[in-house]
């Protein structure tokens, strides 16, 4: 039997500059901890994340992508977080329907004023990653350097 | 070539200390495309701006990346450094190594990786960075404060006094707001009437100002320095350019068991009303809710006695639209609803008040002309006790986590004011702790019970159980006592938490400005920018932003105003050039894009391209207004073609980032 390292998850985190983004500052200035391995993209708005990023992410070795906006009524942008929310329905079970557990793709509402509940999102993101273990099944070979 | 230069900053021992720096900065210098990498104490610091431009100037730089705080934080100012040295502002990138790294994590090692991989991935970025350039879109002249209390009226008042229009939209008949209800203000206990009502006589006065009462806002659209906003002026059914305010009909409406919202129902008023003698406008008002005439149809005697003929019976709310370069929340608060602390038996005895109640029951305007009386038998109450922290610093169930800051100093007021007039009425008030952090407050608090002889206790205050003889027995604990207490009052006043007002959640959907989790509206920086919104053109003013007191909400407005005046007096703003484009080539002209675009910025056109075999073909493609654009980036991902894309932002650089994440 094949002993493994501790498994780290790389996880990509999208962010939408008004809110989430605002959010996660909001928690390392209330010093709340949550792992390293989450790296945050800035994005304007959740609207912007295209499905092609997340396919992108996974094809690179991702095991996890959490994409986070402002609550449904409070985008920057009127209404940008609710074609979000639609796009990622869609993906998310197409996603699924593929291979890559439900479990590894969330979408979050955290606003400016939330450091605790990015922190708490994070956290309970990365446990799930972890106990679910690496993602293989998008990742292209040829992909990675 | 591109040349990108790394500058890694310590912030003294804020990133230093949990990320290893110099390795930061060593391992990005070894990155491609890197022609140097170094660590600074303060990078934001003078010299530190220096050194990033004597960098840019000797190396020849094409990009910088700065490894530092959020980019919420410094990015506008190490652009500016890019700028001073002839590099093009948008060749920046913030790796934030602080609030996203140094500040979250413990071990050192963790953080440094993460750093690291942070700052490749907005080195990924800058080298696919353009230089934009940003462009200007013109000021409208003129400012709109929502909601007319003291805020807003300080507020208008001082942006008007700099020379420009200001309109006031209050909800109410007047203007005026929770200011007018009250009696003395702490510390000097001078009358609030008196030093409120010349201001707002001033702002119906001032040429500059204007005045929509009776008025709320419907929608708003367009971005700062142009805002278009539909306010709804509510039928008052009375003719404001007629209306004398005499006060006739208010006295002749045979409707008389309207509850007076201005003295918190504790007494009646008509149907017709104007709420208080200095209402400014002074005009009367139909409440429609109880009007007869307006109901049924009979009546009609506020109609026969208006000698200049201003009721009509027949007006319609009316949606006037107004363009505003500034807008200015100031929607104020309210006392919370009380009812749900049955241990206080506020619903089963009408002797058990709030203070914004026992406040008008101290007014000479008020239900009693001024008199302290019992609401339920009308005699002299012999012993009050006043309850703090009722909802505030109270678990989320139950009420507000926050300290609403006023009551320990109001409280005071009315212990003092009380002893003063009733020197045979025993006082006692129950506190968690006494706060009193202001000018002159705690002397205030002091002279109450030194001077007056007011009882402050300890501790909390179990129950109030109303009894048969009409007292009320408080059961509370003394806790540095350490006993039990058995208070037979005559009189209960409970310190309510206040909380914003209700208008204040629709209204920032409406100007998408954030709020906290309790409804108060968001500073852009808790320190640096408190009165102004995330949002730009959105200014916050007042207690909508979080509890205070009046000389605190007269210095924000002040501020408030500064910043607007500061705003309009610009001719032109630079827009932000982070916008969508799209390609025209890729552009089959389907017409996604513009369906999702929230702001309608995007058009389409005839346009002809030559094609490969040298015929020429017309075609329709999409073209964005970049003054109108607000890049969102809604339309980057409508799009099937991948014709549009956004700048600053690019699919290609986005995932480039991916790509440096995941690597």
């Amino acid at each position: 039997m094949q002993v493994n390292e501790k498994f780290v998850p790389t996880i990509v985190a999208f962010c939408c500059n008004w809110c989430s983004y605002a959010g996660a500052d909001l928690s390392g200035t209330n010093r709340l901890q949550y792992p390293a391995n989450v790296k945050i993209i800035r994005v304007p708005c959740s609207c912007r994340v295209n499905p092609m990023f997340i396919l992108r992410a996974f094809q690179r070795g991702a095991d996890g992508v959490i994409i986070c906006g402002c609550h449904p009524g409070d985008c920057h942008y009127t209404t940008g977080n609710y074609y979000a929310r639609r796009r990622m329905t869609m993906l998310f079970s197409m996603l699924d329907f593929m291979g890559i557990e439900r479990k590894r793709t969330r979408l979050e509402w955290v606003s400016a004023a939330e450091g605790a509940k990015f922190a708490a999102t994070m956290n309970s993101f990365v446990e799930e990653i972890t106990s679910l273990g690496p993602n293989r099944r998008l990742e292209d070979l040829r992909c990675k350097k | 070539m591109q040349k990108i230069g790394v500058f890694v900053c310590h912030c003294g021992t804020n990133i230093a200390a949990t990320v290893d720096v110099k390795a930061v900065a060593e391992a990005l210098g070894r990155e491609p495309s890197v022609a140097l990498s170094v660590e600074y104490q303060y990078m934001c610091s003078e010299a530190g701006q220096n050194m990033i431009k004597d960098a840019i100037r000797e190396y020849g730089l094409t990009g910088i990346v700065v490894c530092s705080c959020s980019p919420r934080m410094h990015e506008a100012t190490f652009r500016k450094t890019a700028t001073a040295a002839g590099l093009n502002p948008y060749m920046v990138e913030i790796a934030n190594i602080r609030e996203q790294c140094s500040w979250i994590h413990k071990n050192i090692e963790e953080a440094t990786e993460k750093a690291i991989i942070l700052g490749r991935t907005a080195i990924a970025k800058v080298l696919l960075n353009a230089p934009l350039t940003a462009g200007e879109s013109p000021v409208v002249k003129r400012a709109l404060v929502i909601g007319g209390g003291i805020a807003g009226i300080q507020t208008a008042l001082d942006i008007a006094e700099a020379g420009y229009e200001v309109d006031i939209v209050e909800k109410n008949p007047t203007i005026g707001g929770k200011m007018t209800q009250i009696d003395k203000t702490f510390p000097t206990l001078d009358c609030a009437a008196c030093i409120l009502t010349p201001k707002m006589v001033d702002c119906a006065q001032h040429e500059k100002i204007k005045i929509y009462s009776y008025s709320e806002i419907e929608s708003v659209s367009g971005f700062v320095g142009n805002f278009s906003v539909k306010i709804k002026r509510k039928a008052r059914y009375v003719d404001e350019t007629k209306c004398t305010g005499c006060g006739l009909c208010t006295e002749k409406c045979p409707q008389k068991k309207v509850p007076n919202e201005f003295n918190m129902g504790m007494d009646n008023r008509r149907a017709i009303y104007i709420p208080f003698a200095q209402a400014v406008p002074k005009i009367a008002t139909i409440d429609a809710d109880y009007c007869t005439m307006l109901k049924s149809g009979k009546c009609g005697v506020c109609a026969k006695i208006c000698s200049v003929g201003a009721i009509d019976y027949k007006q319609q709310d009316q949606i006037i639209e107004e363009k505003y370069g500034a807008i200015v929340v100031a929607t104020g608060f309210n006392p919370i609803k009380v009812d749900k602390y049955d241990e206080y038996a506020y619903s089963q005895s009408k002797d058990v008040i709030t203070s914004l109640e026992f406040e008008r029951l101290t007014n000479a305007a008020g239900p009693t002309s001024g008199t302290l009386l019992r609401p339920s038998d009308g005699k002299h109450p012999h012993t009050i006790v006043f309850i703090q922290c009722v909802g505030s610093r109270c678990t989320p169930e139950k009420g507000k986590s926050y300290c609403s800051k006023i009551c320990c100093m109001y409280t005071a007021k009315h212990a003092m004011l009380t002893r003063e007039k009733y020197p045979d009425t025993d006082v006692y008030v129950f506190y968690i702790d006494v706060r009193t952090p202001g000018k002159n407050f705690d002397e205030f608090y002091r002279r109450a019970v030194e001077d007056y002889g007011v009882h402050y206790i300890k501790g909390a205050v179990g129950k109030v159980v109303p009894r048969a003889d009409g007292t009320l027995d408080v059961q509370g604990s003394d806790l540095i006592m350490n006993e039990q207490l058995h208070i037979k009052a005559d009189l209960v006043v409970l310190a309510a938490a206040i909380e914003p007002d209700k208008s204040a959640r629709p209204l920032a959907t409406m100007l998408t400005a954030s709020m906290d989790t309790n409804d108060f509206f968001t500073e852009a920086h808790a320190k640096l920018r408190p009165v102004e919104s995330p949002t730009a053109g959105i200014f916050l003013s007042g207690a909508c932003q979080g509890p205070k007191d009046i000389p605190e909400t007269v210095s924000q407005a002040s501020a408030c105003a500064v910043k607007v005046v500061g705003l309009l007096a610009k001719d032109k703003l630079t827009c932000n050039p982070c916008v969508a484009h799209s390609d025209e080539l890729m552009c089959n002209g389907c017409g996604q894009c513009a369906n999702v675009c929230p702001y309608g910025a995007i058009t389409y056109s005839e346009k002809e391209f030559r094609m490969a075999d040298r015929t020429t073909k017309m075609r329709r493609v999409a073209y964005v207004n970049p003054a109108v654009c607000q890049g969102c980036g809604a339309c980057t991902v409508t799009c099937p073609s991948t014709a549009m894309d956004l700048y600053g932002f690019s699919n290609e650089q986005i995932m480039a980032e991916v790509d440096a994440i995941c690597k």
